[in-house]
Protein backbone atom coordinates (compact mmCIF):
# COMPACT_ATOMS: atom_id res chain seq x y z
CA UNK A 1 0.00 0.00 0.00
CA UNK A 2 2.75 2.34 1.14
CA UNK A 3 4.82 1.73 -2.44
CA UNK A 4 1.92 2.16 -4.37
CA UNK A 5 1.07 5.55 -2.98
CA UNK A 6 4.64 6.83 -2.92
CA UNK A 7 4.63 5.95 -6.60
CA UNK A 8 1.41 7.58 -7.30
CA UNK A 9 2.47 10.38 -6.13
CA UNK A 10 5.51 10.34 -7.62
CA UNK A 11 3.59 10.04 -11.09
CA UNK A 12 1.39 12.92 -10.88
CA UNK A 13 4.56 15.08 -9.08
CA UNK A 14 5.90 14.64 -12.22
CA UNK A 15 3.71 14.45 -14.77
CA UNK A 16 1.56 17.92 -13.50
CA UNK A 17 3.47 19.66 -10.34
CA UNK A 18 7.29 18.79 -11.32
CA UNK A 19 6.50 18.97 -14.85
CA UNK A 20 9.79 18.86 -16.75
CA UNK A 21 8.65 21.25 -19.41
CA UNK A 22 7.43 24.07 -17.16
CA UNK A 23 9.20 23.93 -13.86
CA UNK A 24 12.52 22.81 -14.97
CA UNK A 25 13.03 24.34 -18.91
CA UNK A 26 13.72 21.11 -20.06
CA UNK A 27 13.00 19.86 -23.54
CA UNK A 28 12.46 23.58 -24.83
CA UNK A 29 13.89 22.85 -28.21
CA UNK A 30 11.27 20.37 -29.53
CA UNK A 31 8.45 22.07 -27.14
CA UNK A 32 9.37 25.34 -29.11
CA UNK A 33 10.31 23.92 -32.58
CA UNK A 34 7.31 20.63 -33.09
CA UNK A 35 4.88 21.94 -31.85
CA UNK A 36 2.99 23.72 -34.63
CA UNK A 37 0.17 21.09 -35.53
CA UNK A 38 -1.53 19.12 -32.72
CA UNK A 39 -1.34 15.85 -34.59
CA UNK A 40 2.72 15.81 -35.09
CA UNK A 41 2.61 17.64 -31.60
CA UNK A 42 1.28 14.34 -30.27
CA UNK A 43 3.66 11.71 -31.93
CA UNK A 44 6.81 13.76 -30.74
CA UNK A 45 5.08 13.12 -27.01
CA UNK A 46 4.48 9.88 -27.95
CA UNK A 47 7.90 9.18 -29.46
CA UNK A 48 9.71 11.08 -26.36
CA UNK A 49 7.78 8.73 -23.82
CA UNK A 50 8.83 5.76 -25.24
CA UNK A 51 12.54 6.83 -25.38
CA UNK A 52 12.38 8.59 -21.76
CA UNK A 53 11.18 5.24 -20.74
CA UNK A 54 13.90 3.06 -21.64
CA UNK A 55 16.27 5.66 -21.43
CA UNK A 56 15.31 6.30 -17.93
CA UNK A 57 15.76 2.73 -16.79
CA UNK A 58 18.34 1.59 -18.40
CA UNK A 59 20.53 4.24 -17.30
CA UNK A 60 19.27 3.39 -13.49
CA UNK A 61 20.01 0.22 -14.29
CA UNK A 62 23.39 0.58 -15.21
CA UNK A 63 24.09 3.38 -12.71
CA UNK A 64 23.23 1.27 -10.15
CA UNK A 65 24.76 -2.18 -11.23
CA UNK A 66 27.76 -0.86 -12.85
CA UNK A 67 29.21 2.06 -12.53
CA UNK A 68 28.23 2.40 -8.60
CA UNK A 69 29.53 -1.37 -8.35
CA UNK A 70 32.85 -0.46 -9.92
CA UNK A 71 33.33 3.34 -8.76
CA UNK A 72 33.12 4.05 -12.07
CA UNK A 73 30.85 7.62 -11.23
CA UNK A 74 33.05 9.61 -13.48
CA UNK A 75 31.88 7.21 -16.92
CA UNK A 76 28.43 8.26 -15.52
CA UNK A 77 27.40 11.02 -18.46
CA UNK A 78 29.33 9.35 -21.18
CA UNK A 79 27.17 5.69 -20.49
CA UNK A 80 24.13 8.01 -20.37
CA UNK A 81 24.48 9.60 -23.53
CA UNK A 82 24.86 6.31 -24.94
CA UNK A 83 22.33 4.70 -24.01
CA UNK A 84 20.02 7.33 -24.79
CA UNK A 85 21.55 7.38 -28.70
CA UNK A 86 20.85 4.07 -28.70
CA UNK A 87 17.54 4.16 -27.90
CA UNK A 88 16.70 6.97 -30.33
CA UNK A 89 18.29 4.64 -33.09
CA UNK A 90 16.10 1.80 -32.05
CA UNK A 91 12.83 4.26 -32.35
CA UNK A 92 13.90 5.73 -35.21
CA UNK A 93 14.37 2.64 -37.31
CA UNK A 94 11.25 0.91 -35.58
CA UNK A 95 8.89 4.25 -37.42
CA UNK A 96 10.74 3.95 -40.70
CA UNK A 97 9.79 0.52 -40.97
CA UNK A 98 5.68 0.61 -39.51
CA UNK A 99 4.95 4.16 -39.97
CA UNK A 100 6.71 5.45 -42.77
CA UNK A 101 4.49 8.52 -42.87
CA UNK A 102 5.13 9.70 -39.35
CA UNK A 103 8.49 9.38 -39.95
CA UNK A 104 8.56 11.77 -42.90
CA UNK A 105 7.06 14.07 -41.03
CA UNK A 106 9.26 13.85 -38.06
CA UNK A 107 12.21 14.94 -40.47
CA UNK A 108 15.23 15.77 -38.39
CA UNK A 109 13.50 16.00 -35.58
CA UNK A 110 13.68 12.51 -34.48
CA UNK A 111 17.20 11.89 -34.15
CA UNK A 112 17.25 15.64 -32.24
CA UNK A 113 15.86 13.69 -29.42
CA UNK A 114 18.85 12.27 -28.83
CA UNK A 115 19.78 15.72 -27.55
CA UNK A 116 16.45 16.89 -26.17
CA UNK A 117 17.37 17.88 -22.52
CA UNK A 118 14.36 16.50 -21.04
CA UNK A 119 15.63 12.89 -21.72
CA UNK A 120 19.01 12.89 -20.16
CA UNK A 121 17.66 15.65 -17.84
CA UNK A 122 15.34 13.18 -16.63
CA UNK A 123 18.12 10.28 -16.09
CA UNK A 124 20.15 13.20 -14.20
CA UNK A 125 17.13 13.92 -11.96
CA UNK A 126 16.44 10.25 -11.16
CA UNK A 127 20.10 10.06 -10.15
CA UNK A 128 19.72 13.44 -8.00
CA UNK A 129 16.73 12.46 -6.41
CA UNK A 130 18.57 9.73 -5.22
CA UNK A 131 15.88 6.85 -6.45
CA UNK A 132 16.68 3.55 -5.28
CA UNK A 133 14.15 1.17 -6.56
CA UNK A 134 13.95 0.19 -10.00
CA UNK A 135 10.09 0.55 -10.07
CA UNK A 136 9.82 4.39 -8.61
CA UNK A 137 12.22 5.05 -11.69
CA UNK A 138 10.09 3.36 -14.20
CA UNK A 139 7.31 4.92 -12.90
CA UNK A 140 9.12 8.33 -12.91
CA UNK A 141 10.75 8.24 -16.24
CA UNK A 142 7.14 7.51 -17.92
CA UNK A 143 5.52 10.08 -16.12
CA UNK A 144 8.08 12.48 -17.62
CA UNK A 145 7.35 11.68 -20.97
CA UNK A 146 3.41 12.01 -20.02
CA UNK A 147 4.05 15.09 -18.67
CA UNK A 148 6.35 16.37 -21.65
CA UNK A 149 3.14 14.52 -24.31
CA UNK A 150 0.92 17.20 -22.20
CA UNK A 151 2.82 20.22 -22.42
CA UNK A 152 3.64 20.12 -25.93
CA UNK A 153 -0.37 19.05 -27.14
CA UNK A 154 -1.10 22.33 -24.95
CA UNK A 155 1.26 24.11 -26.82
CA UNK A 156 0.17 23.25 -30.13
CA UNK A 157 -3.21 23.53 -29.62
CA UNK A 158 -2.64 27.11 -28.69
CA UNK A 159 -0.52 27.88 -31.42
CA UNK A 160 -3.41 26.64 -34.14
CA UNK A 161 -5.33 29.38 -32.55
CA UNK A 162 -2.49 31.85 -32.59
CA UNK A 163 -2.09 31.68 -35.89
CA UNK A 164 -5.90 33.44 -36.29
CA UNK A 165 -4.49 36.17 -33.61
CA UNK A 166 -3.23 39.64 -34.83
CA UNK A 167 0.63 39.54 -33.17
CA UNK A 168 2.64 42.27 -33.43
CA UNK A 169 5.40 42.39 -36.35
CA UNK A 170 8.19 41.81 -34.47
CA UNK A 171 6.81 39.45 -31.78
CA UNK A 172 5.95 36.58 -34.88
CA UNK A 173 7.27 33.67 -34.63
CA UNK A 174 9.28 32.14 -31.68
CA UNK A 175 8.68 35.35 -29.46
CA UNK A 176 4.83 35.02 -28.96
CA UNK A 177 5.61 31.34 -28.94
CA UNK A 178 8.23 32.29 -25.67
CA UNK A 179 5.06 34.88 -24.33
CA UNK A 180 2.57 31.87 -24.42
CA UNK A 181 4.65 29.49 -22.56
CA UNK A 182 5.32 31.87 -20.08
CA UNK A 183 1.48 32.74 -19.40
CA UNK A 184 1.27 28.50 -19.45
CA UNK A 185 3.87 28.40 -16.91
CA UNK A 186 1.91 30.87 -14.90
CA UNK A 187 -1.20 28.84 -15.09
CA UNK A 188 0.62 25.39 -13.98
CA UNK A 189 2.32 26.99 -11.05
CA UNK A 190 -1.36 26.97 -9.90
CA UNK A 191 -0.64 22.96 -9.07
CA UNK A 192 2.38 23.58 -6.93
CA UNK A 193 2.63 22.35 -3.44
CA UNK A 194 -0.18 20.16 -3.79
CA UNK A 195 2.32 17.25 -4.07
CA UNK A 196 5.87 18.50 -2.35
CA UNK B 1 45.09 41.21 -44.37
CA UNK B 2 42.07 39.17 -46.14
CA UNK B 3 42.16 36.10 -43.92
CA UNK B 4 42.18 38.38 -41.23
CA UNK B 5 38.94 40.33 -41.33
CA UNK B 6 37.45 37.30 -42.32
CA UNK B 7 38.48 35.58 -38.60
CA UNK B 8 37.26 39.23 -37.41
CA UNK B 9 34.06 38.13 -39.22
CA UNK B 10 33.49 34.75 -37.52
CA UNK B 11 34.36 36.19 -34.36
CA UNK B 12 31.49 38.57 -34.71
CA UNK B 13 28.96 36.35 -36.71
CA UNK B 14 28.76 34.43 -33.41
CA UNK B 15 27.86 37.52 -30.88
CA UNK B 16 25.40 39.68 -33.05
CA UNK B 17 24.72 37.98 -36.95
CA UNK B 18 24.69 34.55 -35.60
CA UNK B 19 24.35 34.82 -31.87
CA UNK B 20 23.50 31.46 -30.84
CA UNK B 21 19.97 32.12 -28.53
CA UNK B 22 18.82 35.26 -30.02
CA UNK B 23 19.30 34.48 -33.37
CA UNK B 24 19.70 30.71 -33.92
CA UNK B 25 16.88 29.81 -31.14
CA UNK B 26 19.99 27.10 -30.09
CA UNK B 27 20.82 26.30 -26.47
CA UNK B 28 17.37 27.62 -25.02
CA UNK B 29 17.05 24.87 -21.66
CA UNK B 30 20.12 26.57 -20.16
CA UNK B 31 19.21 29.99 -21.18
CA UNK B 32 15.83 29.46 -19.41
CA UNK B 33 16.89 27.66 -16.10
CA UNK B 34 20.28 29.48 -15.08
CA UNK B 35 19.35 33.06 -15.59
CA UNK B 36 17.33 33.78 -12.27
CA UNK B 37 20.71 35.94 -11.47
CA UNK B 38 24.24 37.05 -13.17
CA UNK B 39 26.23 34.64 -11.12
CA UNK B 40 24.81 31.52 -11.88
CA UNK B 41 24.96 32.92 -15.64
CA UNK B 42 28.06 33.38 -15.90
CA UNK B 43 29.36 30.45 -14.43
CA UNK B 44 27.09 28.67 -17.32
CA UNK B 45 28.50 30.89 -20.04
CA UNK B 46 31.90 30.46 -19.16
CA UNK B 47 31.43 26.23 -18.78
CA UNK B 48 30.11 26.43 -22.21
CA UNK B 49 33.19 28.46 -23.45
CA UNK B 50 35.53 26.14 -21.84
CA UNK B 51 33.52 22.74 -23.66
CA UNK B 52 32.99 24.87 -26.73
CA UNK B 53 36.27 25.40 -26.96
CA UNK B 54 37.34 21.86 -26.31
CA UNK B 55 35.48 20.11 -28.33
CA UNK B 56 36.18 22.20 -31.57
CA UNK B 57 39.49 22.00 -31.14
CA UNK B 58 39.35 18.09 -30.95
CA UNK B 59 37.34 18.04 -33.68
CA UNK B 60 39.11 20.53 -35.97
CA UNK B 61 42.46 18.45 -35.55
CA UNK B 62 40.22 14.95 -36.25
CA UNK B 63 38.34 16.60 -39.20
CA UNK B 64 40.37 14.38 -41.83
CA UNK B 65 40.23 10.99 -39.58
CA UNK B 66 36.42 11.50 -39.16
CA UNK B 67 34.12 8.63 -40.97
CA UNK B 68 30.73 10.54 -41.97
CA UNK B 69 28.76 7.86 -40.19
CA UNK B 70 30.29 7.81 -37.18
CA UNK B 71 30.82 12.07 -37.14
CA UNK B 72 27.89 12.59 -34.61
CA UNK B 73 29.27 9.63 -32.24
CA UNK B 74 32.86 11.32 -31.90
CA UNK B 75 30.95 14.58 -31.57
CA UNK B 76 29.13 13.09 -28.78
CA UNK B 77 31.60 11.95 -27.05
CA UNK B 78 34.50 14.41 -27.05
CA UNK B 79 31.56 16.59 -25.78
CA UNK B 80 30.62 14.28 -23.25
CA UNK B 81 34.17 14.00 -21.80
CA UNK B 82 34.74 18.10 -21.60
CA UNK B 83 31.60 18.06 -19.87
CA UNK B 84 32.66 15.86 -17.26
CA UNK B 85 36.51 17.84 -17.10
CA UNK B 86 34.14 21.13 -16.36
CA UNK B 87 32.07 19.23 -14.29
CA UNK B 88 34.89 18.01 -11.60
CA UNK B 89 36.45 21.30 -11.69
CA UNK B 90 33.38 23.47 -10.24
CA UNK B 91 32.61 20.87 -8.11
CA UNK B 92 35.83 20.84 -6.49
CA UNK B 93 36.79 24.33 -7.08
CA UNK B 94 32.91 26.31 -6.67
CA UNK B 95 31.11 23.86 -4.61
CA UNK B 96 28.41 26.14 -4.12
CA UNK B 97 28.11 27.10 -7.87
CA UNK B 98 27.85 23.51 -8.91
CA UNK B 99 25.05 22.86 -6.11
CA UNK B 100 23.07 25.61 -7.75
CA UNK B 101 23.30 24.99 -10.67
CA UNK B 102 22.87 21.03 -10.69
CA UNK B 103 21.95 19.27 -13.79
CA UNK B 104 22.31 21.68 -15.91
CA UNK B 105 25.83 21.68 -15.75
CA UNK B 106 26.06 17.92 -17.34
CA UNK B 107 23.34 19.15 -19.63
CA UNK B 108 25.85 20.93 -21.42
CA UNK B 109 26.05 17.91 -23.00
CA UNK B 110 23.19 17.91 -25.11
CA UNK B 111 23.15 21.56 -25.88
CA UNK B 112 22.65 22.02 -29.50
CA UNK B 113 25.11 24.96 -30.08
CA UNK B 114 27.97 22.78 -29.18
CA UNK B 115 26.96 19.80 -31.29
CA UNK B 116 26.37 22.33 -33.78
CA UNK B 117 29.61 24.54 -34.00
CA UNK B 118 31.11 20.73 -34.24
CA UNK B 119 29.25 20.14 -37.47
CA UNK B 120 28.90 23.78 -39.03
CA UNK B 121 32.32 24.92 -38.74
CA UNK B 122 35.13 22.53 -36.83
CA UNK B 123 34.69 19.46 -38.95
CA UNK B 124 35.21 21.99 -41.77
CA UNK B 125 37.64 24.71 -40.78
CA UNK B 126 41.45 24.45 -39.88
CA UNK B 127 42.40 25.15 -35.96
CA UNK B 128 42.67 29.00 -36.00
CA UNK B 129 39.13 29.23 -37.67
CA UNK B 130 37.50 26.82 -35.04
CA UNK B 131 39.20 28.27 -31.81
CA UNK B 132 38.34 32.08 -33.04
CA UNK B 133 34.06 30.35 -34.04
CA UNK B 134 34.83 29.02 -30.64
CA UNK B 135 35.45 32.15 -28.93
CA UNK B 136 32.95 34.31 -30.42
CA UNK B 137 29.82 31.99 -30.26
CA UNK B 138 30.84 31.31 -26.63
CA UNK B 139 31.35 35.08 -26.01
CA UNK B 140 27.70 35.79 -27.64
CA UNK B 141 25.99 32.82 -25.50
CA UNK B 142 27.79 34.25 -22.17
CA UNK B 143 26.68 37.85 -23.39
CA UNK B 144 23.12 36.94 -23.68
CA UNK B 145 22.90 34.78 -20.99
CA UNK B 146 24.04 37.75 -18.59
CA UNK B 147 21.70 40.25 -20.18
CA UNK B 148 18.69 38.37 -19.60
CA UNK B 149 20.08 37.56 -15.67
CA UNK B 150 20.56 40.48 -15.24
CA UNK B 151 17.28 42.21 -16.23
CA UNK B 152 15.55 38.99 -14.14
CA UNK B 153 17.79 39.55 -11.13
CA UNK B 154 17.33 43.29 -11.13
CA UNK B 155 13.41 43.07 -11.05
CA UNK B 156 12.92 39.82 -8.92
CA UNK B 157 15.60 41.32 -6.21
CA UNK B 158 16.32 44.66 -7.07
CA UNK B 159 19.73 43.51 -6.92
CA UNK B 160 22.60 43.05 -9.80
CA UNK B 161 25.93 41.05 -9.25
CA UNK B 162 23.83 40.27 -5.10
CA UNK B 163 24.91 43.79 -4.70
CA UNK B 164 22.00 46.54 -4.44
CA UNK B 165 20.87 48.74 -7.10
CA UNK B 166 17.29 49.63 -7.12
CA UNK B 167 16.34 52.23 -4.52
CA UNK B 168 14.15 51.05 -0.96
CA UNK B 169 10.43 51.78 -2.13
CA UNK B 170 10.96 48.97 -4.80
CA UNK B 171 8.90 46.29 -4.98
CA UNK B 172 10.39 43.43 -5.85
CA UNK B 173 8.72 41.74 -8.85
CA UNK B 174 8.48 37.81 -7.32
CA UNK B 175 7.55 36.12 -10.51
CA UNK B 176 10.67 37.63 -12.73
CA UNK B 177 12.29 34.86 -10.42
CA UNK B 178 10.14 32.19 -11.27
CA UNK B 179 10.11 30.11 -14.74
CA UNK B 180 7.06 32.59 -15.75
CA UNK B 181 9.52 35.28 -16.05
CA UNK B 182 12.10 33.52 -17.75
CA UNK B 183 9.80 32.57 -20.79
CA UNK B 184 8.34 36.36 -20.75
CA UNK B 185 11.60 38.11 -20.74
CA UNK B 186 13.02 36.32 -23.15
CA UNK B 187 10.25 36.63 -25.30
CA UNK B 188 10.41 40.21 -25.32
CA UNK B 189 14.50 40.53 -25.72
CA UNK B 190 13.40 38.46 -28.81
CA UNK B 191 11.01 40.80 -29.79
CA UNK B 192 13.37 43.37 -29.23
CA UNK B 193 16.33 42.17 -31.44
CA UNK B 194 13.62 41.79 -34.36
CA UNK B 195 12.91 45.42 -34.39
CA UNK B 196 16.74 46.60 -34.19
CA UNK B 197 18.19 43.96 -36.46
CA UNK B 198 14.84 45.34 -39.24
CA UNK B 199 15.78 49.34 -38.35
CA UNK B 200 19.80 48.17 -39.56
CA UNK B 201 18.96 46.30 -42.34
Amino acid sequence: MDTLQTLLLGFIGIVIVNNLVFTKFLGICPYLGVSGRIDMAFGMGLAVTFVVTLAGTLTWFIDHVFLMQFGLEVMRYLCFILVIAGAVQLVEMYLRKFFPALYESFGIFLPLITTNCAILGLCLFINLWGIDNLLEAVVLSFGAGIGFTIAICIMAGIRENLQLADVPECLKGAPITLITAGILTLAFMGFAGMIR
Amino acid sequence: MSSETSLNKTFFAGIWDNNPVLRLLLGMCPTLAVTAAVKPALTMGLSVIFVLLFSNIVVSLLRHQLKPHVRILMFTLTIATAVTIADLALKAYLPEMSDKLGPYIPLIIVNCIIIGRAEACASKNGLVVSIVDAIGMGLGFTITLCVLAGIRELLATGKIFEAQVMPDAFVPWAGMGMPVGAFITLGLLLGLVNIVSRKKA
